[in-house]
This record gives C-alpha cells, structure tokens and sequence, in this order.
C-alpha cells in the first residue's frame, strides 16, 4: 500500500460520525468535508472510509424505468413513482425485501406499506444469520454489548467469521486489544483465539489456532461440552484436532475470569446450519456454571440486526413475516424470500438497500427477472441490471441522519454531515411516497 | 372540547368518593365541575366509573423485551389477531408486540405505565419501543444500582457527585425515575457471581447493596424526585430472603423524606412477592409475608407492589441476571442474558407457573397474602411485574381473587392450587376481601400517588380526564360469590368506556381511537452547574470505557415525541 499524503485541503470536520458498513457501527469516525464531499474520514478501517469517500462511484442519481427495448431510462420522480405505486397496488403476493442499510424510521414507513397491501416483509436475516435467529429460539441467547468485553474479557474466541478482513476495527476498538477497566494492559491481558479451518488473518494474530476441519464445527464444539460433562472423548482426533488438545483448551476456557466467544457465518452456513449455532450458544450456557461466558454473533450490514429488533417490538417477529391474512405469520422456509421466490409466489418485488442481484440463487434470481422489481439504492450493482424501476435513495449517517442499531443491539443516531444530491430523495421519503400513492389508487378502486 | 360521563356509580379514593352516583365533567382533557349544554353526553348509568389506571411496575419497552420477542416465537404466536379498521395487528401473550400492548392496557382501562427498567446505554431503543406504543402514557424508569459511577461515587462517599450524576442521567437517558436492581449483585454477574445479602460487596469495588440503596435513596430525597427509589430487594426468589428485604426497609427507615414531594415513601419495594419467601431451599420454603406486612403496617416510609403470580406460562426477565442464571440451572429452559457495558446486567428464561406444582402455587399464596396482610391498599399496589409473574391482561382475574374469598377457598379446595397453599401459607385463614374502593386504591389512586402524579390516578378537578368506565352495575352486583369471579375477570378486561385526555380511546371492549403514548420524564433543574461539573469529572472514564460516543449516547429529542416534561427544582 502506498504511502498517501494527509488530507489537509477540507472545510470542516464533522465529528463523532457513524460508520455505515458493518455491523460494527463504529461512532467516533471524523469526516473531512469540503464543498458538501466527504475527502477524507478519519478513525474508520478502509472498508469504511473508502464506502464513505467513494461514494460518488456509481452512484444512482435520478430515478429510471426500463422501457419496452429493456433500457432503463431516466424519467422524473413523478413518473418513476406512479407507475412503482401501480405495481404493488395491483399485485396480488408483493414481497418487499432489503432493508439492513437503511434507517429505522424508513422501516417504520416500510412496515406500514406492508401492512396496508399485506404483502411480506423480510431482510438479509433470511440469508445470513437466520440460522442463529433460529437457534437463537431453539436454546437461548446469553449475549452482552462490546464494551463487557472491552472491560472484562480475558479470552476472546472468533468462530466462522474472520473480523480481520470484514470487522476490520472489531478486536482494536471492542474486543482484544483496547485497555479496559479491568484489563489495563489490553492485548498482553488477552488470550485471542480462533477456531477456523483456515488460516485466516484472524487466525494469524491469535494465541492460540484450532484449524478442525471443514464441516468439522458440531463435533469439535461437542467433543468440548463432552469434556465440560466429564466424559472421556472415545477417539484420538476429533474433527482434526487431538483430544489432547480439546482437553486443554476446554480447561483454559473454564479457568478464564471472562470469556466471549464471536461466531460469524462460517458456523452458521456449514453443513449442520443452526445446528452449530444450537451447540455454541450451549457450550457457552454450560460454561458459565464454571465462570462468565457470553457470545455474539458477527453481524455483517450496519443495520441488519436493527431489521430485526424493528420488526420484533413492531410485529412480534424478526424477519420473513407475511401479512397476506390481515395479521401476522412467520414460518421459516414459507414466509422467507428465497422459498418464496423458488416457489414463484411474489408477483411484485421491491428490493430496498440490498443487492439479491449478487447474492440469490439462481434459482430465486431466476424468477426475479420475471416479475416487476421495484429497487431503491444509492449505487448500481446487480440488482440494477434486473430492476424495472429504480429509485435512487440517500446515503444514511453521511447524507441522512437516522437510527440503526449494532451487532450487539446498541441503538446509534446516525448523523447528517453533508447533503444528498439534488436530484435524489431520503429512503424514508421515497417508500412514505409509495405508500400514500398506493393507498390513494387502491382507495379510489373500492 | 366537553363531554359528560351521566349517573355512573364513581369510586375516587384519592377524592374519598366510594361509590356515588355522579356525573364526570371533561373539558379541553381535564376533569372540571361545570360544563356547557353543548357537552356530548356519555349515558353510564349505574355502571362503575374510576378513573383510568395507573401501572406502577411493568416491563413493556426496551432491549431485553426485544431478546424475549426474539427467542420466543412460541409466544408470539399466542395472541395473534388480526388488523382491524382503526388498530394494527397484535402478537405475543407474555410479550407482546408494541401496538399490542398499547391496545391491552387500553381496553383494561389504564392510562399510565411506568416501565420499569431502562439501561441508559440503550434508552434509545426503549423510547423507539415507547414511539410504537399507543395509548398509554409512559414513565421509563432508568437503571441505577449497578452502574460504575455510582459505584464509584459511593465508594468515595461523594453524595453531591452522585447526585449530580443521578440529574444528568435523567436528562441523557430521559427518564421519570430512578430503579434499583439487586444492587452490587448485577455486577457481581459480570464475572458470574452474585451478592448474598445487603452487606456482601460487589467484587472489586468494595461497595455493598446497602450503601448504594442508601446512597441513591438520600439522592433521590436531595433531589426530591416525583417518585421515590424503586428498589428490586438483593436475594430475588431465594428461601428465606424475606430476611434481606426486611434489611433493606429498615436501612431507610431514618432517612428523611423530601418535603416538597406529594408522596408518602421513601422508598417503593417492587414485586414484593419474589422478596417474601421463608425457608432455607424450596425443599422447605415457606410464605414470609407476615413479617414484612406487619413491618409495613406499622411504618409509612415504605410501599411495594405484589408481582402477583398468575398461573401462567409466561417469560422471566430482569436485570438480576444472576438469578436468571439460577432459573436456569433449575428449569433447563432456554435462558437468554443481556449484560450492559457499565451499567447492568439482564437475564431471560420462560417461566411455567402451574397450579399443580407445590413451588409455583406457594408464589400464587404469597402474593395475595401481601395483598390480604397489609391493611392499608395505599401501601400495596396491584402488578404481576409483568411479565415475570404473569402477563398484564390478568390483572382483572387477579381483582376477581380479591374481591372474592370464596373463589380462593374454591381454588384451595378444588385443588386448582397445589396443597402447599394450606400448609405453608395463611391464605387459607384469610377471609378478607376487596372491595370496589380497595380495587380503585390499589390501581389507580395508589400507583399515581406512588408514582408522584398528582394529575393521574383520581377524578379530582384539574385532573386529566383518563376515566374507566366498566359494564358493571356495582350496587346490583356481588362480586364476592365464587360464581361471579368469572364475570369480574371479563368486564374489567374489556371496558365499556377508556376515555384519555377527554378522548373516547375504547367503546365496548374494542379500540375506538388511537393515539400516540406520551413519554413522561423528570427534568431537574437549578443542579446545572454541579451537573456539568461532574460531567467533566467522569468524560475521560466515560471515552476510555464505555464503546459509544458521549455525543452518540444521549437520547435526542425526536426520541421522545410526543413527551410531557416534569421540571422538578433540586432542594436539599
């Protein structure tokens, strides 16, 4: 990486910003602005700092339509509006997807659109750490905010996620190397430990390694809570790993003052799925008849647990719900996106701050090319390329202020430092617009 | 605006009215004595009108309701209906949904709700959830006991610091009040332990329950808050921990009350009922009510609500994370657990409470025996800490059990409870029943009065005009038979009439109107600059330890619409 220059040439500083990457949400981020452009963020990791500043790249600016030649063409707000309105207003199964990165008050509008054509609402959960949300309600969820870790933990423990690469800032601002009140030294305080078949970042700055093998994570997990129990592990190697060693380890992990275990979709996405996630959350439950331990899940979009935790003070349920019959339901594999979509129910399909085009199966993408997609999204990207109507949002906790909550469910007001191109509107406004379009059409057919 | 509520039978304590047959006058969302003939007239003729409730301790709002929704959809799914042409969808039994709790708490005929604990870290999110509630007004209740400067201050003994802390806090975390939770022991939890008692430390700071109850009680005097300290007692749910709670009253028995509050205690114990048990494990557990209700008889400085125990299968949580923990080793059930960065700790664990188990049924007998032993109902107020001991929506078969003794020796003799009732508990000596006065004081005059509003809680003139109207005649009917418990229970879960600020919310048991609940919280004022004192005194404490911003930790205004603002003068 070449040296670059500081960035001197600003005409103020907004301070104490809100990151909008991951679900980290770092708060303290100060960014350089000059003629209303962010030039330069202070305190973020590069992932952050270069959403922020490169913004501009690919930006979408003004709301287009595809046309009969299958041309996205630019049209104004009115146009792009109405003819979105008219499509979820005559829909029969409109499925309303995204969400994990925009604010809670845009939600808010976005649940009441849902509810008045009784459509289904769903974010990136139904893909990512839906499995932990369902092993969550299988077995429990003994879970903590960042800063117990700051200040107690003295062993941090990664599993199936790789915060190096994708929470660059998780173990210098929370986890492993701050000084917390209780542990001054910071680092040198802390045994860091991954449990990951590969040799991650992560891995190579920790104390200790435990490479079980691909697949491996269910029996390595539950040849510990064996050893917990007093049992004797019966074989030599258990997921690649002597038995030796899991006895060591199980014993370190019971002599810890306190321990956090941080799990990321590597467990959650192996072949035994919630599963996984069932047996930690229990190890760490039966750790703590010997001392503290607490666990959390990775979580990638700055506001995909926020969905969640929206969705369940609101409505009961924290994602996949359907409204078709008036109230309520939510059944993992019937109410989900991607079932729903393999299944070819939607007939109408609103993507809002999401990219399904890079990240459905085919199968699902499939009949997404079918039905009419409605997109609302700062940038083009692959969901672009299948969207008939594409509605250019703002970029939140940099163009507009809004709330999101963290991986750890600390609710954060994001800030405004700059304003949004003229010509795009605030995702708030723009799904509010719709829904009191749709409501005037579908009024004035009763 | 004016309407008139024509011939209803009234009970009012507050105003010493017990069941006369009057009319109540509303203008412009206040009760007043003359309106003009243009007044819609509301004709309630015979039926029972008091005003609207008032909830002294409930958990509806915040971070660990949101975990219980989250890992709970077995709950959710009880109490599913429908949207209908004025209300949202409802979900959850024990946890329910935003609008649903709005809507129940309406349709039973309350008005006010104070939730009972707020981590300040997260108050954001209890205020979102308070945004999403209709109907009720909230007072949020934010957490105290285990917070590391409080700690700290009480360690250094610097009672104006904590003050001044206790001030700016109110105004960060915009809260009514001040709760204290199983003082010393949440933090305990932070390296899996507990406190045993009111004199074991927390471990490192050095500092035990009851110089922290103590500390934050004579601040709350100093500060004259509206309510008093709100205490959840060391020791919840262990054998013989009545002895801790009876420590923990007389610890503030010599403390002087602030003169320019209109309450009587210094002191709220909350859900008294998991704080009353004797015994020495649940082997030989046994009810020790008696004690603390002749304690409380005999001196004024004290209060409590029941958490009354509803033979339900519902969901724990509190911030006594430890005890969550012991539940857990217990029952074996799913157990959630949310610790917060210097400030509390919480736990979570579905709770099934049955008439057929001896442990469960002993709770039940405890509770009404708190109810039935304290003589005065102004000192005992109806709750099920919901939802811990029970969901919300059986407060009226909770009245159907006071009302009637009958219906308690039926339960007793039916064996609907277990026979740990009879042995190891008075209740069945107890003949005392409630009657629609007693009913009135223990959910509405009582919580206001607790709670420091003078404008809820009574049909006084000036008051808010929050009035329950319920479709029962109270001189044509005799609520003591076993047979009408039954009818008691329906008619005060669906009023005839909730009317909030002058506003018809509910009209035969459905929702009518719905309006947004109003957040409720304390603004102390002429403490300015020893609050900025100690703010600068605590920031490179707060930046080195806590993981959020100070700038970002507040919760901002829009958080709070619409809000009603109680400005309180700091007095010593």
């Amino acid at each position: 990486m070449a040296y670059e220059e500081p960035v001197t040439d600003y005409d103020k500083i907004v301070e104490n910003c809100t990151c909008a990457f991951c679900g980290s949400n770092c708060d303290d981020l100060d960014y350089l602005v000059k003629d209303n452009h962010v030039v330069g963020v202070r305190h973020a990791c590069r992932l952050g700092a270069s959403k922020i500043m490169e913004d501009e790249d690919q930006r979408l600016l003004v709301p287009m339509v595809r046309d009969e030649n299958g041309e996205l063409v630019e049209v104004d707000w009115d146009t792009a509006l109405d003819k979105a309105a008219e499509l979820i207003a005559n829909s029969v199964r409109p499925l309303f997807y995204g969400w994990s990165e925009t604010s809670i008050e845009c939600m808010k509008r976005g649940l009441e659109l849902t509810e008045y054509v009784g459509a289904v609402i769903d974010n990136q959960a139904t893909i990512c750490h839906g499995p932990t949300v369902q092993a969550v309600q299988n077995v429990g969820y003994p879970l903590m905010t960042l800063g117990e870790v700051k200040n107690r933990a003295d062993m941090v423990v990664y599993t199936g996620s790789n915060p190096m690469n994708a929470h660059p800032r998780h173990l210098s601002r929370y986890t492993t190397f701050p000084r917390g009140w209780f542990r001054q030294r910071g680092r040198f305080d802390r045994t860091l430990v991954t449990w990951d078949p590969k040799f991650s970042d992560t891995a190579k700055m920790s104390d200790i390694w435990v490479p079980f093998e691909e697949n491996g994570d269910y029996e390595f997990v539950d040849a510990i809570r064996a050893v917990l129990k007093g049992k004797e592990l019966k074989k030599d190697v258990i997921a690649g790993i002597p038995k030796e060693d899991i006895v060591e380890l199980t014993e370190a992990m019971t002599k810890v003052e306190f321990g956090a275990l941080f799990f990321g979709l590597g467990l959650t996405h192996t072949l035994s799925k919630q599963r996984n996630i069932d047996i930690a959350i229990q190890l760490v439950q039966d750790l703590n008849a010997y001392t503290k331990w607490v666990l959390l899940p990775m979580r990638g979009h700055y506001n995909v647990n926020g969905f969640n935790i929206f969705l369940s003070y609101e409505m009961g349920f924290p994602y996949g719900v359907d409204f078709c019959r008036g109230y309520p339901r939510y059944m993992i594999g019937e109410t989900t996106t991607i079932d729903l979509l393999n299944r070819k129910e939607p007939d109408v399909f609103m993507v809002i701050a999401a990219d399904p085009g890079a990240h459905f199966p085919g199968g699902a993408l499939k009949h997404l090319t079918e039905i009419p997609v409605i997109q609302i999204d700062i940038h083009w990207g692959p969901s672009t390329e299948i969207a008939d109507i594409v509605l250019p949002g703002t970029f939140i906790g940099v163009e507009t202020a809004g709330t999101s909550y963290r991986m750890d469910s600390v609710p954060i007001h994001m800030k405004k430092a700059i304003d949004p191109p003229e010509t795009c509107r605030e995702d708030e406004w723009i799904v509010n617009e719709l829904f009191q379009r749709v409501k005037k059409i579908k009024e004035a057919s009763k | 605006m004016e309407s008139i509520l024509k011939n209803g039978i009234v009970y009012d304590p507050t105003n010493n009215i017990k069941g006369e047959k009057k009319d109540v006058m509303i203008r412009d969302g206040k009760i007043v004595d003359s309106v003009s003939s243009d007044a819609q007239v509301i004709d309630v003729t015979n039926k029972l009108v008091m005003a609207a409730g008032v909830d002294v301790h409930s958990h509806i709002a915040g971070p660990k309701l949101c975990v219980g929704r989250l890992y709970r959809p077995e709950d959710e799914r009880r109490g599913v209906k429908a949207k209908t042409a004025t209300a949202r969808a409802e979900t959850g039994f024990s946890i329910p949904s935003c609008p649903a709790t709005g809507y129940r708490y309406s349709k039973m005929g309350y008005g006010t709700v104070a939730e009972a604990a707020v981590p300040p870290l997260e108050a954001k999110h209890t205020h979102e959830e308070i945004m999403a509630i209709p109907n009720i007004d909230i007072s949020p209740l934010a957490l105290f006991g285990n917070n590391w400067f409080v700690l700290q201050f009480v360690k250094e003994g610097d009672l104006e610091g904590l003050a001044a802390f206790v001030s700016a806090w109110l105004k960060i975390s915009k809260c009514y009040g001040m709760k204290v939770v199983n003082p010393c022991g949440s933090e305990a939890w932070g390296w899996g332990m507990n406190v045993h008692g009111i004199d074991d430390p927390a471990p490192y700071w050095d500092v035990t329950g009851r110089q922290v109850m103590v500390a934050l009680t004579k601040v709350n005097e100093m500060l004259g808050l509206p309510h008093s300290m709100h205490i959840h007692t060391n020791d919840l749910g262990h054998p013989g921990n009545y002895k801790t709670t009876l420590e923990t009253m007389k610890a503030v028995e010599d403390l002087k009350k602030n003169p320019s509050v209109s309450r009587n205690q210094i002191m709220h114990c909350t859900h008294l009922q998991f704080h009353a048990y004797g015994g020495t494990t649940w082997r030989d557990a046994k009810s020790g009510a008696k004690p603390l209700a002749d304690y409380i008889n005999k001196h004024d400085h004290i209060t409590c609500d029941v958490g009354q125990v509803t033979l339900d299968e519902t969901t724990t949580m509190t911030a006594d994370a430890p005890m969550e923990y012991d539940l857990y080793k217990l029952s074996g059930l799913k157990w959630a657990n949310k610790d917060i960065e210097l400030e509390t700790a919480s736990g979570l664990i579905p709770c099934i409470y049955s008439g057929k188990a001896p442990v469960s049924s002993l709770q039940w007998a405890i509770g009404l025996e708190l109810f039935l032993m304290i003589d005065d109902p102004w000192k005992v107020v109806l709750t099920t800490d919901s939802p811990n001991a029970g969901p919300f929506i059986r407060y009226p078969r909770i009245i159907s059990w006071l009302m009637s003794s009958d219906r308690r020796t039926e339960m007793i003799e039916n064996k609907e409870v277990h026979k740990w009732v009879s042995k190891r508990t008075d209740l069945p000596t107890l003949d005392r029943v409630y009657d629609w006065n007693d009913i009135a004081t223990v959910t509405r005059s009582a919580p206001a009065k607790i709670l420091g509003f003078e404008e809820r809680g009574h049909l006084g003139v000036g008051a808010n005009a929050d009035v329950a109207v319920y479709d029962i005649e109270p001189e044509n009917f005799d609520p003591t038979k076993a047979a009408n418990a039954a009818v008691v229970e329906d008619v005060l879960g669906r009023a005839l009439y909730t009317i909030k600020d002058g506003q018809i919310l509910v009209k035969d048991g459905e929702i009518a109107k719905v309006v947004p609940s109003r957040h409720l919280w304390t603004n102390i004022q002429g403490f300015e600059q020893q609050e900025k004192k100690v703010l600068e005194d605590i920031m490179p404490m707060f930046n080195k330890y806590y993981t959020i911003k100070f700038e970002n930790y507040k919760v901002h205004d829009h958080y709070i619409e619409p809000s009603i603002e109680y400005k309180v003068k700091a007095s010593k």
